[in-house]
């Protein structure tokens, strides 16, 4: 966002994300937008072989999701969903990672089972498409 | 605080800085530092291998070409650019970083990104894990069967992962680790495009997002990277570029 499209694209994820989740389950990070810090996985950090350096790197990634308490964090990309995996497991927080994908589909009632891979269990039955079974 | 007063050589002939300024519109503003320290202070990367931005910086600004050259921070710093956002000058620290990793000979720069980068080059597909035309094209294959078949209303809406379709209005590129490592994560983006009535499509070569030729700062290979990519895509006609990446 802050590279490329700004403020005005950030805006426009965080209406889609309000529109899914609801305005109420939305929680923000400090600071955000053109001032939020980079996870650490993009760059090439994740095949660069600094493993530890770039855990180190993502702390302050990890300490601001942690401070929101929140259970779901959604990623931008695939990198930061790597990375925001691996920081939340060896930081020993306890949030789940998502693609902005699942949480449209989830909310759209078209998430299958399958696509839940990410998911906690507690959102493992929610809002599940009708199957043939459900009509009779 | 350095222990002692860093000695500068007498400066004659091309330093880094000086190559680097050459090439950025306005020279980067790389002279155009005022010791501040906004940009150490918001970087996650400050403190890695005793280093910062502003050091970083003010190491190349004095000539220290041979320190600049050994450090192997310019690999520990992502390029996120909060630096030069929060910067009063807007100095281009990412991009002096950036060419700072050229100085490193190609063949010595880390190894995961070189083999990525160079497995990339490899194949029209671009894909940095090796995936080829084939692999690519019969997962996605696969997959939608499967989608279809086990959720019925899929089938029924038509759910498609077009291929080389000439026309389409957009081009979708997909990272490699998607097709490869989870497929099924790839099914909610086609159901969303069909939801919406979006004309789209893969391309059989250059779909691949991952662009490690630019993170080894090739510049030959990452402009044949994404020429590649974005040429698939006017070959097809396509009129938008979506970049899952």
């Amino acid at each position: 966002m802050r590279k490329t499209f700004g403020d005005r694209a950030a805006d426009n994820l965080r209406f889609v994300i309000e529109s899914c989740v609801g305005k109420e389950n939305f929680i923000d990070t400090f600071p955000n937008k053109s001032n939020n810090f980079c996870c650490g996985g993009g760059g090439g950090y994740l095949q660069s072989g600094y493993k530890e350096e770039r855990l180190q790197y993502g702390k302050i990634k990890d300490a601001q999701i942690q401070a929101t308490g929140a259970t779901y964090v959604i990623a931008g990309c695939h990198n930061c969903h790597a990375q925001l995996h691996e920081l939340g497991e060896h930081y020993g927080a306890h949030y789940h990672v998502v693609h902005i994908w699942t949480v449209i589909c989830l909310a759209l009632g078209v998430l299958a089972p399958s696509e839940r891979t990410y998911l906690g269990p507690e959102l493992q039955e929610v809002n599940l498409p009708k199957t043939e079974e459900d009509d009779e | 605080m350095a222990e002692e007063a860093v000695k500068i050589e007498k400066k004659s002939g091309s330093f880094f800085i000086d190559k680097v300024k050459e090439i950025l519109p306005a020279g980067g503003n790389l002279n155009a530092c005022l010791t501040c320290g906004l940009c150490a202070s918001g970087c996650p990367a400050t403190g890695l291998r005793d280093m910062d931005p502003r050091k970083f910086l003010r190491m190349a600004a004095l000539g220290m070409d041979e320190e600049i050259k050994k450090s192997e921070w310019v690999w520990m710093c992502s390029m996120c650019t909060r630096c030069m956002y929060a910067c009063p000058m807007q100095i281009n620290i990412p991009q002096l970083v950036f060419n700072a990793r050229k100085l490193t000979p190609r063949e010595e720069r880390p190894k995961g990104i070189l083999a990525s980068c160079d497995m990339a080059m490899k194949n029209p597909t671009l894909s940095a894990m090796g995936t080829t035309q084939e692999d690519f094209e019969f997962v996605v294959q696969d997959i939608l069967d499967e989608v279809r078949e086990e959720q019925p209303e899929w089938e029924e809406r038509d759910l498609q992962a077009p291929m080389d379709k000439q026309g389409a209005y957009f081009f979708l590129n997909q990272n490699s680790r998607e097709p490869m490592v989870e497929p099924e994560e790839m099914v909610p983006l086609w159901k969303i495009l069909n939801i919406v009535g979006a004309d789209w499509t893969y391309g059989s070569t250059g779909w691949a997002g991952e662009n490690y030729c630019l993170f080894l700062a090739d510049d030959p290979a990452w402009e044949k990277h994404t020429r590649g990519t974005l040429g698939k895509a006017d070959e097809l006609g396509c009129k938008v570029f979506l970049n899952t990446e």
